[in-house]
């Protein structure tokens, strides 16, 4: 087993992040989706970090990437409230308020 | 040659697929944020596998213990209304989208699978909290410093966004 099974894994669990996110109309799962792309990553960058351990470079990157990440949610989930109080609903279909 | 474990990572990796298919197929919300927390923490698993101790524990605190509990906070406050029927009309553009996107992914993977580099010997300290704590003081205080600044922002851009406007 090589680097190449984490890469394919990697890339697969990022497709299957991307699919939720376009396909879906909930914004809670669309943000969920976000975290599972976030999330893999993180797997492709300690892969790589794990094949030249001389350094932490990839380490230090996904520790920022999940730092990040948290940033993320929280704001995002924010503005899903906010957005609810709005239109009372989470479907994204109805998120025409800048539009017109 | 010191390869990772394949035991673990077939395990990890298939809980982390159901996982992920679970979250992105979930009608209920709260399933899809369960399907979060097994994708979650398999892949905290699959960090063991990879050498990677202190992200594995900062990934269960963070994501598992952090985001995921936020995502079911947000529910609980929602109730039923977290949940959204499923869309309906433009099924050609919802379709051609998702088989693109499938197409891509799967087009992306099997070229990469062919990817191969030898498993060096890990080093004393690899991955451990002393050995990636120095590398993140020495190399990367400053951003270290300001993500911190970063995170302060979004706590009080979360509070200002999310408070009622009446208050």
């Amino acid at each position: 087993m090589g680097i190449g099974t984490y890469l394919a894994l990697a890339s697969v669990l990022f497709g299957v992040g991307a699919a939720g996110f376009l396909a879906r109309r909930n914004m809670l799962i669309q943000l969920m989706s976000i975290e599972l792309m976030l999330n893999s990553v993180n797997v492709l960058l300690l892969a790589f970090n794990r094949v030249n351990p001389s350094n932490h470079d990839g380490q230090v990157f996904a520790f920022f990437v999940i730092a990040v990440a948290a940033a993320e949610a929280a704001l995002g989930l924010a503005i899903l409230i906010a957005y609810y109080r709005v239109t009372k609903t989470l479907n994204t279909d109805d998120a025409t308020l800048l539009k017109y | 040659m010191t390869g990772p474990s394949v035991t673990l990572f077939v395990v990890t990796a298939t809980f982390a697929m159901i996982g992920a298919l679970i979250t992105i197929s979930a009608r209920r919300p709260l399933r899809g944020a369960m399907g979060l927390l097994v994708n979650i923490v398999s892949l905290a698993g699959m960090f063991l596998t990879l050498n990677a101790h202190l992200l594995a524990a900062l990934q269960l605190l963070v994501y598992a213990g952090a985001i995921v509990v936020l995502f079911v906070f947000v529910i609980m406050l929602l109730g039923s209304a977290a949940e959204v029927a499923p869309a309906d009309g433009r099924f050609a553009s919802r379709t051609l989208g998702i088989a693109s996107t499938i197409i891509v992914f799967l087009a992306v993977s099997s070229s990469v699978a062919y990817f191969d580099a030898p498993w060096e010997a890990v080093p004393d300290g690899f991955g451990t909290v002393e050995g990636l704590g120095m590398a993140i003081y020495r190399q990367a205080l400053v951003p270290f410093e300001v993500i911190s600044i970063t995170l302060l922002v979004a706590i009080i851009g979360a509070i200002t966004v999310a408070r009622s406007p009446t208050e």
